[in-house]
């Protein structure tokens, strides 16, 4: 955005443990007011940028901006300016809903006279109003959430962490949150999500991908789908779909295989040329196909396809 | 179907704990050879239920028929036919991946020549051929998942009880996961699964989804797909505020949500509004990239299901 600064600015970002390499080299940046999903497969390296964004683990060379601070270099400043929310976010199940925000409140250092208006904040935010006094334990899921990110953004953070914030939730209560989420972005706020869920993907603005401590892929949701892909997407239904996954995962020009309950989505270099091929080859094994076409990916196609199968071409070609 | 044809039936099952009845007259019925899967939030009842069908917790009412054995008089005659995989899979952290599997296979009574094939065939198909003579201890989430499941599967039983297996895993290894069930299942294995992914339930045969212990409904994704009134139309654009407020009083839509890259509406029939809802944005001088109709997703679906349901029983 003109004139205004990132909210979050990784530059050429490395971090070796030993002699392996969790985060290799990485650059990019975050808006203000950008709901930013970060995804990668375990072990990619996300929490390890998470850990040095959020100023708990020093980089060894690059370097970090979250809110104009610089991460190696003021650490306790970088946590006065996020606030940060996971699934198992430490919400006090013994406390009242009324006695975690409060202690939330102090720990963040939110001032007495601000105290009050932002617990009031919260609690309408989080549509508790007439609940302060229960048991937190005792919520439903959905209201745990909404509460928890109430106490992440008590003082104000200009840059929220969320760890997939909506697992375990019911999708009514999902979508609340993700409505929150957007306003709260409305109003300025920067949303960095680390997610596996890619339901939760579809609601950020921007995407970035890593793999191995390198990004592979970035852009929209709806660019990354159309884009980034290699090959093109084919949807089949046909019978005896357990035995036609195993087939088509040796045919030759299909580059992976997946099952959906009575259907398969397959990749393969070129929809066109390889439609009748699938059709003729499960054909030959006695197995029809009651529908074969072309469908746009989801983004767990596009996930799998730029993490798991570069993986295994480089591992071929080593 | 005969009798015989259910490996897993349930019968108005119910269990209480003391604030909070956790299944509520719970009845469905599995076919051999079939992924069925428990979809709801957390609190749903879906690990009580789990626990009640693998014989590890005892019903306040209602029966549990599972392999042909009734889990209320005859738990112990089921456990042999039965593979139960808890939320927390008991793997031994100081033991090897190999370890780990030689030690459940013991356990289940596994033949020596048997469980050496099998071990080699579930470990490549869950890509861990490489991690044999790692700890499990040094094991990421999602591989700790995976050997879970491979020590599950050790022996080959009737049915498959698996507690949100995928829970924390990513998608990579989630299809791996996958992969491994339905190749079981052509051996005549039925499988139970739950999971609070929802676009999960899209890879069962059948789905049940759980709220609050009860079961709001339980079909086939495709006849979910039915549910759906009219169609789901994606409006992309960068600012997608002041859209959702342009078009709020339109008849015949009913559900907006904003989404990554603009809005998604529910809308009666898309025919008709695509073109009126291009117009009335061009009009009030918005910029949209596109209006168009896209795939619901399993999400939209269930939403439309729970509100329906809702619908019929105010």
């Amino acid at each position: 955005m003109n004139g205004q600064p990132q909210a979050v600015v990784v530059q050429d970002l490395v971090k070796r443990f030993g002699d392996f390499t969790a985060v290799d080299n990485i650059s990019f940046e975050a808006s203000r007011g950008e709901i930013f999903g970060f995804l990668g497969p375990n072990g990619a390296g996300k929490s390890t940028t998470i850990r040095i964004l959020c100023g708990l683990l020093h980089p060894t060379s690059g370097k970090a901006l979250v809110a104009g601070v610089d991460v190696a270099r003021e650490p306790e400043r970088v946590r006065q300016n996020i606030g940060y929310m996971s699934q198992k976010f430490s919400l006090y199940n013994d406390l009242k809903v009324i006695e975690n925000l409060r202690f939330f409140a102090g720990m963040y250092g939110v001032n007495q006279a601000d105290a009050a208006e932002r617990i009031a904040w919260a609690v309408d935010m989080a549509g508790l109003t007439g609940r302060e006094h229960l048991l937190t334990g005792t919520l439903a899921a959905g209201w745990k959430q909404r509460l928890a990110l109430g106490c992440a953004v008590l003082h104000r953070p200009p840059i929220v962490f969320l760890d997939e914030p909506t697992s375990g939730v019911d999708p009514i209560s999902r979508r609340l949150f993700w409505e929150l989420i957007h306003r709260m972005a409305d109003e300025g706020v920067t949303v960095f999500v680390t997610t596996h869920y890619m339901d939760e993907a579809e609601y950020c603005n921007r995407l970035v991908l890593i793999d191995r401590g390198r990004i592979v892929a970035s852009g929209s949701p709806l660019e990354l789908k159309l884009k980034s892909m290699e090959g093109d997407l084919l949807l089949v239904e046909c019978d005896q779909v357990g035995k036609a996954l195993e087939l088509l995962q040796e045919a030759p020009g299909v580059t992976d295989a997946a099952i959906f309950g009575h259907a398969l989505h397959l990749v393969v270099p070129d929809a066109e040329r390889a439609i009748p091929e699938v059709k003729s080859y499960l054909g030959e094994r006695r197995i029809a196909v009651s529908r074969i076409e072309r469908i746009r990916p989801t983004l767990e196609d596009v996930f799998v396809s730029l993490t798991s199968l570069k993986g295994r071409r480089e591992k071929e070609q080593a | 179907m005969g009798a015989d044809d259910f490996t897993i039936e349930l019968d108005g099952l119910t269990k209480s704990f003391p604030d909070v009845r956790a299944v509520d007259r719970l009845s469905f019925k599995v076919a051999r050879g079939e992924i069925f899967g428990l979809v709801g939030p957390d609190g749903a009842g879906k690990t009580t239920t789990m626990r009640m069908l693998a014989g590890v917790l005892a019903p306040d009412a209602g029966s549990a028929r599972v392999a042909g054995y009734d889990m209320t008089r005859d738990p112990e005659g089921a456990k042999q036919h039965i593979s139960y995989m808890p939320q927390r899979f008991g793997l031994y952290e100081e033991l090897t991946v190999d370890e780990n599997i030689r030690f459940y296979a013991d356990l289940f009574g596994v033949a020596r020549a048997e469980r050496e094939t099998r071990a080699a065939e579930l470990l490549q198909a869950a890509g861990m051929v490489e991690f044999r003579s790692r700890l499990a201890g040094k094991l990421s989430g999602g591989m700790k998942q995976k050997l879970g499941l491979v020590c599950a599967l050790v022996h080959t039983p009737e049915v498959i009880l698996l507690d949100e297996p995928t829970n924390g895993v990513d998608p990579v290894s989630r299809r791996d996961f996958w992969r491994i069930l339905y190749t079981l299942l052509d051996q005549g294995v039925t499988i139970l699964t739950s999971t609070a992914y929802l676009d999960e339930a899209e890879r069962c045969h059948r789905v049940a989804l759980l709220h609050e212990g009860r079961m709001l409904f339980c079909d086939t994704p495709e006849n979910l797909k039915g549910n759906l009134d009219g169609a789901v139309v994606s409006v992309v654009c960068a600012e997608p505020r002041p859209v959702k407020e342009l078009i709020s009083g339109m008849e015949g839509i009913s559900t907006m949500m904003i989404v990554g890259d603009g809005l998604h509406l529910v809308v009666r029939e898309p025919g008709r509004m695509i073109p009126e809802l291009r117009a009335r944005i061009a009009a009030a001088g918005l910029e949209v990239d596109s209006v168009e109709e896209v795939a619901p997703s399993i999400e939209d679906l269930f939403v439309e299901a729970v509100q329906k349901k809702k619908g019929e029983k105010p």
